[in-house]
């Protein structure tokens, strides 16, 4: 079920465009932001709020890649990988994480803690190696930086 | 070069409006206001400026496309996608000096007729949002925003639209289907946007730091803007430096410096003491460029006579120790990541390309897998709806014509000898 406060928040999203489907992107994300990902559940309320047929609102919620079709850890750790930090070694960042965290990219620790992805390109080439966790972007990462994030991150 | 679009950035909460006022902010919105919009467009024609996105098309001309009809709605859409990689400019500006872009936004409204305007920004920016989110309620507040702005009858809005992790959606008419609630595929054109663009409406999509160009074209005048960088691609240009020098990060120089000059005197030269390999000038679609190419003028139309583009201006830098398979690899992994299946020659093409690629790496390419990419480069280039397969296919190519023999290295040594 969604919350008030989502079908709240869903509803001054409508109020940005001349029709209800344009505010499905945010709508999406309001759901994540509460719930974490997108249930099956949730995308037919959601679509049943935006006149849309539930199928389409699947397009969009399977099309963009930051929608969470499963439930991912309570920090999810995206490592990019592409050219500039790829030139910087960001397979050994991945690596070390991986390590680190005992787990492979794509899975979740058994505490749901930390979620590990590798992602691409994330706009901050100029500070490489860098990755995201959550919203908040760490960035020029070295193993003993990784170290200082993991541990402040309860 | 005084900088013009950083020079803001370095000031304590550069990013509140009461520092942009300080420093001269919503000055060029009052003087348009009290202009025809029909001479604003002049002035930004008569300017020269051309669209930083990439593509380099004249942006006064772009504007004067929109219909007059005043009863037809239009739209402004500002291109905030920042997803070509190697590229990390407009959020520089979204994040610390966001009211420069809003300012060139409303601006721009004005001159085009449109009364709302939306910014789509990569949704991985979060706090990018957040400073947009803030400015634009601060300039609701003193009046900038909103109706009869500045008592000139002009009214105007500006929403956020967040993308959600779709490099496809910095195509212009991707991101206007994914405006309207759309997977973000790509629309034949014609009709162009100025015609038939968001809801089918006559609409301008323009790049952050073209839209940030505006107000200070408007204080200081089309001449002053044309004074900089060559006369046919004039103006300030924010070059991103990444990848294997000793100072990363973003310079603001006139458009046409060469690649040389940022590179050695302003990303101070190669880290280690190493050489220079290869660079690519404007984001992984531009094909790389080496040593010999090193003096041509970082414009539009110098690139473009190299057989690569401007692009961006991301320059990523690469060293003798590049593998430069590796990085084409790479680079195919990211557009076979990001093709959106839409047309066949992309989806497959890519793929393909992207498996033989990762066999020379991994020591197991065949005799004629150098020959069977550059046959596959010719099967996608052309052949699709938008310009992600050819940007892929120009980033391959670009490494195949100056490091041939290191792919075909690959398939004799069984492997990488860099």
């Amino acid at each position: 079920m969604l919350t008030d406060n989502t079908i709240e928040n869903i509803k001054k999203a409508l109020t940005k465009y001349p029709n209800k489907q344009s505010a499905a992107m945010d709508a999406l994300r309001i759901v994540q932001e509460e719930a974490g990902y997108l249930t099956e559940d949730a995308l037919l309320q959601v679509a049943d709020m935006l006149d849309m047929p539930p199928p389409e609102l699947n397009e969009v919620a399977t099309f963009y890649t930051m929608y969470n079709k499963k439930p991912v850890g309570k920090h999810h750790i995206q490592v990019c990988t592409n050219v500039s930090c790829s030139l910087l070694g960001s397979e050994h960042i991945v690596e070390f994480l991986s390590r680190r965290l005992g787990i492979k990219k794509g899975e979740t620790t058994l505490d749901k803690k930390f979620t590990l992805s590798e992602v691409e390109c994330l706009g901050s080439c100029g500070t490489a190696p860098m990755m995201q966790i959550n919203d908040d972007y760490y960035e020029n990462l070295t193993d003993g930086k990784i170290e200082e994030i993991l541990k402040g991150l309860k | 070069m005084e900088p013009i679009l950083l020079k803001n950035i370095n000031t304590p909460d550069s990013h509140k409006v009461d520092v942009y006022l300080k420093n001269n902010g919503y000055q060029a919105l009052a003087s348009a206001l009290k202009m025809q919009p029909d001479g604003v467009i002049q002035m930004v024609k008569d300017s020269g400026l051309r669209g930083r996105g990439g593509a380099g098309f004249s942006t006064g001309l772009k504007w004067s496309f929109i219909p007059k009809d005043p009863t037809i709605p239009k739209y402004l859409c500002c291109n905030a996608d920042e997803g070509e990689p190697g590229t990390f400019k407009d959020r520089v500006i979204i994040e610390k000096d966001p009211h420069q872009l809003i300012e060139g936004m409303i601006i721009t409204c004005y001159a085009i007729g449109a009364k709302t305007a939306y910014i789509y920004i990569r949704g991985e920016f979060a706090f990018g949002t957040k400073r947009l989110e803030q400015a634009i309620k601060e300039a609701y507040e003193k009046g900038y925003l909103g109706k009869n702005i500045l008592g000139s009858n002009f009214d105007c809005d500006i929403h956020i639209h967040r993308g959600f992790g779709a490099y496809i959606c910095g195509e212009e008419t991707a991101l206007l289907e994914s405006i309207e609630g759309l997977r973000g595929r790509p629309r034949i054109k014609p009709p162009f946007p100025a015609i038939a663009g968001l809801y089918a409406k006559p609409t301008v999509i323009n790049n952050v730091e073209t839209l940030s160009c505006i107000s200070h074209i408007v204080n200081k005048g089309p001449k002053w803007f044309s004074s900089i960088g060559p006369e046919k691609s004039p103006g300030p240009k924010l070059f991103g430096v990444s990848g294997h020098v000793n100072k990363p990060g973003m310079y603001e120089l006139p458009m046409g410096t060469t690649a040389r000059e940022i590179i050695y005197n302003h990303a101070g030269g190669i880290r280690n003491g190493k050489k220079l390999k290869a660079f690519i000038p404007g984001g992984v679609s531009a094909p790389m460029l080496v040593e010999k190419d090193l003096d041509t003028p970082m414009d539009f139309d110098s690139l473009a006579a190299k057989g690569t583009m401007l692009g961006s201006g991301g320059i990523i830098v690469m060293d003798e120790t590049a593998c430069i398979v590796k990085v084409a690899m790479r680079t195919m992994a990211f557009f076979r990541h990001e093709s959106c299946g839409k047309c066949t020659p992309c989806r497959e093409g890519i793929d393909w390309t992207y498996k033989v690629l990762h066999r020379l790496e991994k020591g197991e390419g065949k005799e004629g897998d150098v020959e069977l990419l550059e046959k596959l480069c010719g099967n996608i280039f052309g052949r699709t709806f938008c310009p992600l397969g050819d940007g892929a296919v120009m980033a391959l190519r670009g490494a195949l014509k100056n490091f041939r023999d290191e792919f075909v290295e690959h398939v004799k040594n069984k492997g990488c000898i860099v």
